[in-house]
């Protein structure tokens, strides 16, 4: 469980987050909504020590300033919206960072074993002796995130994950995640902007606007008109179809 | 493999350049007096050359850019300046006191402070644009030539002289005095540069993902920054600024090597400093004889070679 208490953070005079409480529960996908300039990435990268903030966040009872660099980074992985590297390195040894908080840079056969899954779960095996910067949007993405999970961590942190990518890679993405929490207990967190995906892969939903809590709770809970309204100050029309709720919002 | 051939073939340069250095028109009459001299300056231009190239591409690394150095921000001119106000301050009463070592360890000592203080200002915080801080750095480095400038004009005149000679130094004027301190420090920082590479390829994929990667970011940027300091305290103590061959050698570097890896990039980067520097002197001492200096020479290769890519990096 990842606890975030009293999470305040400003930038000179603007004031992003206010006074934020939230708990995000164990072996669920959790996603954080609400309109541009929320907080959401804010909070997300206050809770995985990217940037810091005022108030304190702990990782399973424990705070998160106590663990050790090396420690917190087995225990809890994250990735930002999609990063520029200058360095030209391929997509094989770019996942094989992931295993750096383990063996450094000396991998063993068990961390070649990892990399090469990962590579594997991400549909990269064709592309793994390619350079990072002659993929594709999509691809490069999917290289990160295998990164991610070679790290093989209990807590994955992910910025818009979907950015950059097709319906066809971003449903595949989604039931990676989805299989992550379901088949090896992994918690997974989510800054995500397409409503429909959250509302059809997610367990437990955040809900921030203007830099303070909405609401938080089970979807089903969350995707209901009057609250997504207050969130996003639109009208929305929510249907369920083949067991999940959809929201249009489009006309 | 292709990694350590490409190593090798320079190392072998190195060597064929070196003799060269050394060897030409030695002969049975000048041998004693040319070739004692003839290797200091050689043991001189390897550990600058090291210095600088080492320093160069640890710098470019935290600070993840390929167009800024240790001496384009300013650094070096920053020695300077400091070892200006050491003189200034302990002045002709103390200076027999002070000797040319513990004067170069306090220099040290207050350039890793400003230093520090120079990277906290310039890079901390989000979202700097590299432009300003290229324009910061270069300005820096006016200010404190301009500075070091004013102190000397208003120093007294036999106290200037010290600094001249202490300030005016190059490779035909190598500080000798320096030789054995600064191969000891360089060793020492090589050693342990040489056994971080693997945090600097980390560092390398910038700060997020070294924090992800469970790198005390902060600390980390922070010790290699005092690292620089020193390096680049040793190389313009020993011979003076030169402040483009950094950038030449950190991008050549990266070129041929084709790596993110820093066991090659720091080797190769310290042998195409070593090179550079060898064969330079080599054209100026025996070829030009001695009508120009080397760091002219370097920073018109290496002024044009940062103004192409300065173009070719448009986007900035």
């Amino acid at each position: 469980m990842i606890q975030g208490e009293h999470i305040t953070k400003s930038y000179q005079d603007v004031k992003v987050l206010k006074d934020v409480n939230v708990i995000i529960p164990e072996g669920k996908i959790t996603s954080l909504i609400g309109s541009n300039g929320a907080g959401k990435s804010t909070l997300l990268s206050i809770i995985s020590r990217l940037i810091k903030g005022e108030g304190k966040v702990s990782i399973d009872g424990i705070s998160t300033a106590a663990y050790q660099p090396e420690e917190l980074a087995r225990k809890l992985a994250t990735l930002r919206q999609i990063i520029n590297i200058q360095v030209r390195l391929t997509v094989k040894e770019l996942v094989s960072f992931g295993r750096y908080p383990y063996s450094k840079s000396k991998l063993n056969n068990q961390d070649k074993e990892i990399v090469g899954s990962a590579i594997r779960y991400m549909e990269l095996e064709h592309q793994s002796g390619h350079f990072i910067d002659q993929l594709s949007g999509g691809e490069r993405q999917r290289a990160f995130i295998a990164m991610i999970i070679a790290q093989d961590t209990d807590y994955i942190l992910l910025d818009e994950p979907l950015n950059n990518l097709d319906m066809k890679h971003s449903v595949q993405i989604m039931k990676l995640l989805r299989s992550l929490v379901d088949n090896h207990g992994k918690t997974v967190v989510l800054v995500i902007h397409d409503i429909n995906f959250a509302s059809c892969y997610s367990d437990y939903m955040i809900v921030l606007k203007n830099g303070e809590l909405l609401k938080a709770g089970g979807t089903e809970d969350i995707i209901i008109p009057e609250l997504l309204h207050e969130a996003y100050d639109m009208e929305f029309d929510i249907r369920e179809i083949a067991g999940n709720k959809i929201c249009l919002y489009y006309k | 493999m292709l990694l350590r051939r490409k190593l090798l073939i320079m190392g072998v340069l190195l060597l064929l350049f070196a003799l060269l250095f050394l060897l030409w028109g030695l002969n049975a009459d000048n041998w004693d007096y040319n070739l004692p001299r003839r290797i200091r300056k050689l043991a001189a231009i390897f550990m600058t050359g090291g210095c600088i190239g080492f320093s160069a591409v640890i710098f470019q690394t935290i600070t993840n850019n390929r167009i800024l150095t240790p001496s384009v921000m300013g650094l070096d001119s920053l020695y300077m300046f400091v070892q200006t106000i050491v003189v200034f301050i302990f002045g002709s009463r103390q200076l027999a006191a002070v000797t040319a070592v513990s004067d170069f360890m306090i220099s040290v000592g207050i350039m890793v402070g400003f230093s520090l203080l120079l990277f906290q200002i310039v890079f901390a915080g989000e979202g700097r644009k590299l432009l300003a801080v290229i324009l910061t750095g270069m300005i820096l480095g006016g200010l404190f030539e301009s500075l070091s400038t004013f102190m000397q004009v208003i120093i007294d005149p036999n106290e200037f002289l010290i600094i001249q000679d202490r300030m005016f130094a190059s490779f035909n004027n190598v500080n000798t005095s320096l030789l054995n301190v600064s191969a000891i420090i360089s060793v020492l920082v090589f050693a342990y540069g040489y056994r971080q590479t693997g945090q600097l390829d980390v560092l390398s994929l910038g700060g997020d993902i070294s924090v992800n990667l469970g790198i005390p970011y902060n600390r980390a940027v922070k010790k290699y920054m005092f690292l620089i300091a020193v390096l680049i305290s040793v190389s313009t103590a020993l011979v003076g600024p030169i402040t483009f061959l950094g950038l030449l050698t950190a991008n050549l570097s990266r070129q041929l090597m084709k790596t993110y890896k820093h066991s090659y990039l720091l080797s190769s980067a310290i042998l195409i400093s070593a090179i550079a520097l060898t064969f330079g002197q080599f054209i100026v001492e025996r070829i030009l004889k001695f009508d120009t200096t080397i760091s002219v020479i370097i920073n018109f290769i290496g002024g044009i070679y940062f103004i192409w890519l300065l173009l070719k990096e448009g986007k900035l």
